[in-house]
């Protein structure tokens, strides 16, 4: 009996090895946290990964195979991971990874082997910065900033804005020099921007200051738990202006420590949520299939971008109508208008995918996804 | 920036509440030191309890939770207690035990409710709480080293500020929580002071707190101020920050004076802690680091050992830190920098503080 088995078995490789000499497969290796402290955002990219390749698993007529390792949220082996995509496996491209800190190692490698990369979800600006190869699926931290500023300016015709930010954190000094750029270019007026420092509690020298200003917004770019109490301190000191804030005030306890004082707060986010209404043709596809794939577990941003890295490789290798690595990273970094999950995308200069904010406001306590927009730099 | 009168007492208010939370903590590191001449770092982390044990206490217990935490007061009291052996045991000493317990078998099992304390309530909670843990942290970590050099002690305060931190991490974790704040103490008082602007509509508003915290601190300054200066065991504690062997060889129990000192000086960092938790209502781990430092800086600046120093330095901390951003509003981030130039400021021109005795000896 087992030798029946076996015969079966050497029959079917000797099949697939003749189809595969018929069209050599095009090899897409992914690198991801599948392990580690990391391994809840890895595991949901690698899956929206798989959901594309389970969509389009055939360019050029030629089938796509995916090479995928872990990278064990670990510096080093994400440097491995891509030694052993580039030299070994020698495939086309890489997707990959969550965390900006694993990209920025893994970048090096992939540098020097002149193999693309499309990051899922590392947001700090250096991945990118005087790279060739690298590229990615999302935008950078600062960029929210002028999100909020065209959103201000635009959709609420606000002309006087206020800055209130932790001069200690990179995050909030990015988005907070973005904001005010932006808002400048656009004709509006930055009546007074001033700094705390992380740690602090008390703002209300600050926020008395603010006040006295008279702006129409403020923004701060801070964490949700200082978010909370600034906003908390300035309704008691009589604030009547609207508040906006950047990604890093999206968690619930925004709401139970700040109360009465977050109703109408505003704050930029991924251009992805489940419960987004009027969801672009892509998005809606892609939550479909994530469905009937993913029975009782919801998607997420992070599956949105694990999904959206590998369509891009597709549209840059058809683009390139080739699967030289030269030629692929060509026409990534000539991306354009592309329909992707999180709206129409467009790799910049930098490398970096612009496409639209996503706006969300607390209201009654609950976030409230009000659409979204597309900033001016 | 001009500053409009409107903007002057706004700003005023601002830094009275600020300047007396600083002032309640320094009076905890003033007190120890004036006693023992060891500076208590693990005073902020304290003070981080304090801030704790009123969010766990106003939280709704569950019955089984409710039954364990009376059991556990009432072993404490049966630990902790002083008790003279020669005499019988006062009754108020069995009865709280039995209304204790008693109370436990009864929410507990017989009528198992979900049990929501006042506010009130869970605040003298927090503060019996963690004075048992101020005279833990005195009985681990100090009174094994009372003879050792000063710097071992010192030393030792470090290691336990550290240890409460990251067991606090553990046990609370680090995500910081949200406490909740009674309304009355967050509705602003809205006071027109047309009279002083000449403009109707000036107005300014002020937290309760900013009246509260200095009403507050006066009045367990002078609490404590009694217990010192008029009572046996205030005797015991000035004896013993003068001469430590001769107060033992005059018959007087060194070691349980010293954790009656250190139930007082947490006690005090745990009304702080709480009052902190009022005004800024989020708690985390490591809230304690910063507003110890600046409580440290405001201590040594009215002259360590003095507790009217201490309070006038808080005041002053408060004031000079809400001005500074008033008047340079473009160095608000600087704001915490300025707290320690300051202590730099006062080591090299005054090294004993504002009111400050004349001492040999400084850490």
């Amino acid at each position: 009996m087992s030798f029946k088995k076996l015969l079966a078995a050497t029959g079917m490789l000797l099949c697939m090895g003749i189809a595969a000499q018929a069209a050599e497969p095009i090899k897409i290796g992914v690198y991801l946290p599948l392990t580690g402290q990391n391994a809840f955002g890895g595991q949901l990219e690698l899956e929206g990964v798989q959901l594309a390749h389970k969509e389009m698993s055939q360019v050029l007529g030629r089938p796509v195979e995916l090479v995928i390792v872990d990278n064990k949220s670990d510096k080093v082996e994400a440097a491995n991971a891509v030694t052993r995509l580039t030299a070994k496996d020698k495939v086309t491209g890489i997707i990959g990874t969550y965390g900006s800190s694993l990209a920025m190692s893994g970048g090096e490698v992939a540098e020097k082997a002149k193999t693309p990369v499309i990051a899922t979800s590392a947001t700090n600006p250096l991945v990118t910065k005087d790279k060739k190869y690298y590229f990615r699926a999302c935008f950078i931290d600062p960029y929210q900033g002028a999100g909020a500023a065209t959103y201000v300016m635009q959709n609420l015709g606000f002309k006087r804005a206020a800055v209130l930010k932790d001069v200690a954190n990179d995050y909030a000094v990015g988005l907070a020099n973005f904001f005010a750029s932006s808002f400048k270019k656009q004709g509006g007026e930055i009546v007074v921007n001033l700094n705390y420092n992380s740690g602090d509690q008390d703002f209300t020298p600050q926020l008395t200051q603010i006040i006295s200003q008279k702006p129409d917004v403020l923004f701060i770019p801070a964490y949700f738990a200082e978010g909370a109490i600034i906003m908390k301190q300035a309704r008691e000191l009589g604030a009547t202006f609207r508040i906006i804030g950047g990604d890093a005030m999206d968690n619930p306890e925004t709401v139970k420590i700040g109360g009465q004082a977050v109703e109408g707060f505003l704050h930029t986010t991924f251009p992805y949520d489940m419960s987004m209404p009027n969801m672009n043709p892509a998005a809606k596809k892609f939550t479909e299939n994530w469905k009937v794939a993913f029975p009782g577990k919801d998607p997420n941003v992070n599956a949105a971008l694990g999904y959206t890295s590998y369509m891009m490789f597709m549209e840059a290798i058809k683009k390139a109508n080739s699967t030289d690595r030269e030629a692929v990273t060509k026409a990534l970094a000539e991306l354009k208008d592309f329909p992707a999950v999180t709206g129409t995308l467009t790799i910049n200069a930098t490398h970096d995918a612009e496409m639209p904010i996503g706006i969300i406001e607390i209201k009654d306590g609950k976030r409230v996804y009000k659409g979204e927009i597309t900033p001016k730099m | 920036m001009m500053l409009t009168p409107e903007l002057f007492i706004q700003h005023f208010f601002n830094a009275l509440a600020l300047g007396s939370l600083y002032g309640l903590i320094a009076i905890g590191y003033t007190m120890v030191y004036g006693i023992l001449r060891l500076i208590n770092f693990a005073h902020g982390d304290i003070f981080m309890l304090g801030a704790y044990f009123v969010f766990f206490s106003t939280i709704a217990f569950m019955p089984a939770w409710l039954a364990a935490l009376l059991v556990a007061i009432a072993l404490l009291i049966m630990f902790t207690t002083f008790r003279d052996k020669s005499k019988a045991t006062p009754a108020w000493y069995w009865g709280a035990q039995a209304l204790l317990l008693g109370l436990a078998g009864y929410y507990g099992f017989i009528s198992p409710v979900e049990f929501q304390p006042p506010w009130v309530l869970a605040v003298f909670f927090a503060i019996a709480v963690t004075s048992a843990c101020g005279i833990v942290v005195d009985r681990v970590a100090y009174q094994p080293l009372r003879d050792a050099p000063r710097i071992s002690a010192l030393i030792s305060a470090i290691g336990i500020s550290f240890l409460i931190e990251n067991l606090g991490v553990v046990v609370f974790s680090g995500l910081p929580r949200a406490v909740r704040q009674p309304d009355m103490l967050v509705k602003p008082i809205i006071a027109n002071i047309s009279a002083i602007t000449g403009n109707a509509d000036s107005v300014v508003r002020i937290s309760p707190m900013a009246l509260i915290v200095p009403s507050v601190s006066l009045l367990l300054v002078s609490g404590l101020l009694w217990i010192i200066y008029r009572t046996k065991p205030g005797l015991a504690m000035r004896s013993i920050s003068k001469d430590i062997e001769t107060t033992r060889l005059m018959g007087v129990s060194v070691n349980k004076v010293i954790a009656l000192t250190f139930a007082l000086g947490s006690a005090l960092a745990a009304a702080s802690g709480i009052m902190w938790a009022l005004r800024y209502p989020q708690i985390h781990p490591y809230m304690g680091v910063l507003p110890g430092f600046k409580a440290f800086i405001a201590a040594v600046f009215g002259g360590i050992g003095s507790i009217h120093g201490a309070m006038l330095g808080g005041l002053i901390l408060g004031f000079i830190e809400v001005f500074i951003t008033a008047t340079f509003p473009a160095l608000s981030g600087y704001r915490d920098a300025f707290a320690f130039v300051l202590l730099i400021v006062i080591l090299l021109w005054k090294p004993t503080g504002i009111m400050g005795a004349r001492t040999e000896e400084k850490i």
